[in-house]
């Protein structure tokens, strides 16, 4: 473990009992997350990458072995690292200001209304602070979540497909918006996806989790400077390399 | 396709931008409100029904099955009689407190078996296997529970909001206990995340995700207990309008009847109207759609 990691996992297994037995989603899983780094987990979907996430959060709890963070071991969830759900998890009878201040402790009302405007003009939506989510946009309401979790100022984000449910324009919006941010706020990054692309869209280095029981196949760096053009050569191999890996047949 | 435009306009990132996507939402909701053709439909539907009855009850006499006319009629006799007011009275006072007991009994037990496994495996199968006994069929139980007592209220009443109690303690529980049991568990991670525990989770996550169906609980639990007080009244007491019913029967005046019946749907309505109203304002804003 170098200085430099941030979350450290060394052999993860995590089984599932069912009627018909033990599932087991991770085998063994070896990962090491930099400080400050944008880290993308891509693979198929239902190989365990969520739950993967899940546990690193404490949402869920490891069979066996360790996921340790700044050298302490993982026990529950916290402020320092936020969870962003696939489907927003903001909370629908909460106004837009109400839910990002949601996790905000601070008993003076100046100070902390101060605070949350803070962030939603971080994610751009002044104007909006007294409307409800129902009457928001999928776009606009993945904004709210984003600034519900990072007005805690967390040192980690666990991105769990947040772009999913959206349309492709608003995907296409938020992924430049999410890197804005992680590079103003220097966070921990961890993205599970299972767009390829996305994944080197966004990420420093992309792991590569195989089928269920699944294991970290190998971990990619992905040295681009950003703004990233995706239309190089160079992204291309990276992206057919992964693909490999993932013994998906790329021609249709 | 509203929701496009929404985005639209909101990128533009200017104020006017955010005026235009807030006057697009406002249009889409007034889209729904059509009142004028809503009453229109409900008079044409109200007018075919009156006519039937009408048709069906021609040269009727008044102890048969009387006709709208002679209801009417029958209506404005029962109003200048001066009883109906008292009726109507007693009868919303029952319900009042019979209603007003189940929720505050039956809206913390729902939650308390929402919330733990092992009460709800305990307890559901108690209410679900009482609830399918008519409250009804309780008034003997009832009266040897209170019959005996007038104390701060009258016996009487005491039985028929004990079963008003019941006709609206069933659907209360059950729903808040599938409200609770229910709750995304996406919102319970989020509130952990935050650090929100105990008291706090409560206020803040449980009962407002647990409400759009407690309400929806309450509501038909409401109109349970209107359809329910009328029966009971019909039985061991002297006021209300289950009584006045039955009063006019007994001197066999049916139009008496059928115009109490006006009564009792009217109030009906009236009650369920309220409740609707006092619920939907929640709702609305949670983009939950009412009737």
């Amino acid at each position: 473990m170098t200085a430099s990691t941030k979350i450290f996992i060394r052999d993860v297994f995590k089984s599932f009992g069912t009627k018909k037995g033990d599932v087991h989603v991770l085998d063994g899983v070896n990962l090491d997350v930099r400080e400050g780094e944008f880290l993308a987990i891509v693979g198929p979907s239902g190989c365990g990458k969520s739950t993967l996430l899940n546990c690193m959060a404490a949402f869920e709890h490891i069979t066996r072995g360790s996921i340790q963070i700044d050298g302490v071991e993982v026990d529950e969830p916290t402020k320092k690292r936020v969870f962003v759900f696939q489907e927003t998890g903001i909370f629908p009878w909460m106004s837009v200001w109400d839910n990002i201040g949601f996790g905000v402790d601070e008993p003076d009302f100046e100070k902390k209304h101060e605070h949350v405007m803070k962030y939603i003009h971080l994610v751009g939506l002044e104007g909006f602070e007294k409307s409800f989510p129902a009457e928001l946009s999928g776009g606009m309401k993945q904004r709210v979540e984003f600034a519900r979790a990072l007005a805690v100022d967390p040192d980690v984000l666990y991105l769990d497909e947040p772009f999913g449910a959206l349309d492709a324009f608003t995907r296409l919006e938020m992924r430049r918006e999410i890197v804005r941010i992680w590079r103003e706020t220097k966070k921990t990054v961890i993205l599970v996806t299972h767009d390829v692309e996305e994944a080197l869209e966004l990420a420093d280095r992309v792991a590569v989790m195989t089928r269920r029981p699944a294991t970290i196949h190998s971990v990619i760096d992905n040295p681009m400077s950003r703004p990233r053009d995706c239309d190089t050569d160079d992204f291309r191999d990276r992206k057919h390399a992964i693909f490999k890996i993932l013994g998906v047949e790329r021609r249709v | 396709m509203n929701d496009v435009r929404i985005k639209i306009a909101m990128q533009s990132g200017t104020t006017a931008g955010i005026a235009v996507a807030k006057n697009l939402e406002a249009a889409g909701r007034a889209d729904k409100s059509a009142w004028p053709a809503k009453l229109g439909w409900s008079l044409a539907g109200w007018t075919i029904f009156v006519l039937a009855w009408h048709l069906v009850t021609l040269h009727n006499k008044i102890s048969d099955i009387p006709t709208p006319m002679q209801t009417w009629a029958a209506l404005a006799e029962i109003l200048e009689q001066g009883v109906l007011w008292k009726n109507v009275v007693a009868s919303v006072f029952r319900v009042a407190w019979g209603f007003a007991i189940a929720a505050l009994v039956g809206i913390p037990l729902g939650i308390l078996m929402g919330w733990y496994p092992l009460s709800r495996k305990l307890l559901n199968p108690v209410v679900q296997g009482l609830r399918p006994i008519s409250p009804i069929a309780w008034l003997p139980i009832a009266v040897t529970l209170f019959g005996g007592s007038d104390w701060l209220i009258d016996a009487s009443d005491k039985s028929a909001i004990f079963l008003i109690f019941l006709s609206s303690f069933f659907p209360i529980v059950t729903a808040t206990t599938a409200a609770v049991a229910t709750i995304e568990r996406k919102f319970l991670r989020s509130a952990a995340n935050f650090g929100v525990t105990g008291l706090d989770l409560f206020r803040r996550v449980i009962l407002p995700a647990a409400m759009p169906q407690i309400l929806t609980g309450l509501r038909l639990a409401l109109g349970i207990a209107w359809v329910v007080v009328v029966a009971a009244e019909m039985l061991g007491v002297s006021s209300g309008l289950g009584f006045q019913v039955n009063d006019a029967r007994n001197m066999l005046r049916n139009d008496w009847v059928t115009a109490a019946m006006v009564i009792i749907a009217l109030i009906g309505l009236a009650l369920d109207y309220g409740i609707s109203s006092i619920t939907s304002a929640t709702l609305a804003r949670r983009g939950v759609d009412q009737r």
